[in-house]
Formats: structure tokens, sequence, C-alpha cells
């Protein structure tokens, strides 16, 4: 069964059952695209994805994420971009990954040297 | 209802009337809590009205501080209608989306205006609150010049819905502007670069149509044709007279103040 859409209100209305030739057409601005709202606490630290808005253009995006996002708290930034313009990995590529997390010499604790300075230090105290 | 003296001197008068067409405007503005057209703007307006009753609760506290004036509850909650010295634009009913977002685009590119003269003035509290308040109106304005430019540009439907409530709003918008008693003699008074801060309603109106006229044109308004400069302003409020919306509003208003007018909240 196709989504009719990302809002479950309209998906409990059970629209399914009215005939495809009765569905109502979307024009654009029925549904707005989402936007990608990253905020930055203090200036000079990151900006961190806290989650997405629904807007009809850019600057509507940004007064709705001051609104969703920045209205408790410390904030001195924002950024908001179209969810559109991200290039997202398909997770089906996840499997790209699945290796890392054993590759534990890329990792400095992964190198196991403690032994050997231990060793040289013995070394050097006995005359 | 308490028997209530407008304060002669000029400055006290003139922060009364900011604190009043702020406490009018949030209250008006928080009607919109559960009836935004959308939840963001909802939120929006709600989240601005909370700004609008705090700045004003922060101009009774300096005219109850320094002015004398009663505490901020009483001045805010029990006041005849004719002591109230809001403009007739903030008192009106919400209206459609179109009007209150009009009249809020209206409403606080003036506060804007007011605001950055008040920076300027000698007091160094009022010059400090004048500038955090200050950021707090640039989101204002920047929310409602963005939703303004948006569905101006938008359907024909929004664009029409727009232009009447600019006509609508305008001539109430002007009697922002009405001149008051006192207000020559605090043009004169000088602020902290040593020069006037306050530059008088018509130069405040003039600075304001300016700055309006040109966002609309840059929006596609013709603004010529539309007639808004042929319009009369509306006027009265900050003499203390209203038009029929003030008085259920300061009714609803007060409502739970006046269960118990002494009560410590």
């Amino acid at each position: 069964m196709p989504i009719l859409s990302l809002d479950p209100r309209v998906n409990r209305l059970q629209a399914e059952e009215v005939p495809a030739d009765q569905a109502p057409v979307l024009v654009p601005g029925d549904h707005w695209p989402s936007y990608q709202v990253f905020h930055q606490r203090r200036r000079g630290e990151k900006h961190s994805s806290v989650g997405i808005v629904h807007a009809p253009s850019l600057e509507i995006a940004m007064a709705m994420a001051k609104e969703q996002f920045a209205r408790r708290g410390e904030t001195s930034n924002l950024w908001v971009v179209c969810t559109a313009d991200v290039l997202e990995m398909d997770y089906a590529d996840e499997d790209v990954f699945r290796t890392t997390p054993a590759k534990s010499y890329r990792d400095p604790a992964g190198y196991k040297v403690n032994d050997k300075i231990e060793a040289y230090k013995a070394q050097q105290t006995t005359p | 209802m308490m028997a209530f003296s407008i304060p002669t001197s000029p400055l006290p008068r003139y922060l009364l009337q900011l604190a009043d067409d702020q406490l009018v405007m949030g209250h008006r503005n928080s009607e919109w809590t559960g009836l935004g057209p959308i939840l963001e703007e909802d939120i929006a307006f709600s989240s601005i009205a909370q700004d609008q009753v705090g700045h004003s609760l922060a101009f009774y506290e300096i005219l109850h501080q320094t002015y004398g004036l009663d505490n901020p509850d009483q001045t805010a909650f029990n006041r005849p209608e004719n002591g109230m010295l809001s403009s007739w634009l903030v008192e009106q009913t919400i209206g459609d989306y179109a009007f209150s977002l009009v009249r809020h685009w209206c409403y606080d590119q003036a506060v804007a205006l007011r605001y950055e003269s008040l920076a300027q003035i000698q007091d160094p509290n009022l010059q400090a609150l004048a500038m955090k308040l200050r950021g707090e109106v640039k989101y204002h304005t920047f929310h409602a010049q963005t939703w303004m430019k948006s569905l101006l540009q938008g359907s024909e439907e929004s664009r029409l819905r727009m232009l009447s409530a600019l006509k609508e709003v305008w001539p109430m918008a002007l009697g922002m502007f009405e001149a008051w008693p006192g207000e020559t003699d605090l043009m004169q008074e000088l602020g902290s670069q040593g020069h006037p801060w306050y530059p008088g309603e018509k130069n405040l109106q003039d600075l304001w149509e300016t700055r309006a006229l040109e966002s609309l044109a840059s929006w596609g308004v013709e603004v010529e044709a539309l007639g808004l400069q042929r319009m009369e302003p509306v006027l009265g409020g900050r003499q203390g007279y209203h038009s029929e919306h003030l008085a259920p509003l300061l009714e609803e208003m007060t409502a739970v103040f006046r269960l118990d007018p002494q009560a410590e909240w």
C-alpha cells in the first residue's frame, strides 16, 4: 500500500479506500519539504544536527528553526539545509562499515606496546 | 477599579504608552495559541506574545520603581479603559491570519524604531533595557518580514488577502504615531550622545513609513495603486479613547486578577 502522506492525521483518514480516480491531487505547497536544522550553542563550537522542520522556503525554515530549536537554553547560531540537498548514503551500503570496529590497529589503544615500555624501563634501572 | 491618573511628566507617560501597547498586543497575539494556521506559527505567535507581555512588565517595573506608579500588576490590570494609552491598532481583534500578520509586521517595525531611539537615552537602566529587548524585536521583525514576503509573493489568493489586510491595518498603524501631550518636551531631552534621543512621533512615523513602503515595493506591491499614502490615521488611543474592542479585552484580561485584586502572586 502506498504511503499517502508523512502526516499520520492524513493516513488516519484511511484515504487509501478512496478510488484512485477520486483521490485528491497534491499541488506544490500542500506538502512542504523538510529542512535539517543545525544548532550551535556557543561561537567556535560545532553546529550539531538537532532535527527537522517542514517549511515552504529556506527563510521560513530558519524562522521555524529559531522557534523549535532555539527557544530554550543557549544559542549562538543556526543553520538550515534543505534535506533534498543532503547527499545521503544508502543503508544498503551499510556493509562497507561492518568490519571497521574490528580494525583495532587503527585505534591507538590497539597497539600493545606497554610490555615493551615496561621491559625498557626495567632494563634502564638495572646497572 | 481604582482611580488612575496618567503621569504628567513626558518620560513616564511615553514609557506607559510603550508598555500599554506591548501588553495589549501581547494579549491579542496570545489569542492565536491553539489556532495558528500551522503548528509552528501557533508557537511563534505564542512566543512573541510572551515576549511582548514581558516587555510591558519590564517598563511597568521601571514606572513603579522610578516614577511612583503602582506595582506592575495593579498598573496592568486595575485601570479604567480611559487610563490605557495603547493605540487602536493593538486592541483590534485578531481577525484572520493575514490581518494579524500585517499588524504584527507594522507594529514590530515601529517598536524596533522606538527601541533604537530609547537605546540612546541618558538613563543607564532604560538604555540597558532597550539594548536587551532590541534583540527579541529583531526576531519579531524577521519573523514578520519573512511571512509578509512569502505570502505577498505566494499565490494570487495569498497576495490578495495580504493586500486587503494591508488596507485595513494601515490607518490604524499610522495611529501608533499619534501626537501626545509632553511630546515636544521629551524631544528636548539630551541622550547619552549629547543630542536628543527621542525624535518625536512625526519623525518616527516618517521613518517607519519610508521603510515599510520600501519593503512593500521590494515585495512587488504597487504601493501607489493601493493608496496607502493617502490614508488618514485612526487616532484616540494615546489620549485614552478607544474602539469597542478594548473594553471586552480588558474584561477578559483582568478576569482572574479581579477575583482578588490584593492577592500576592
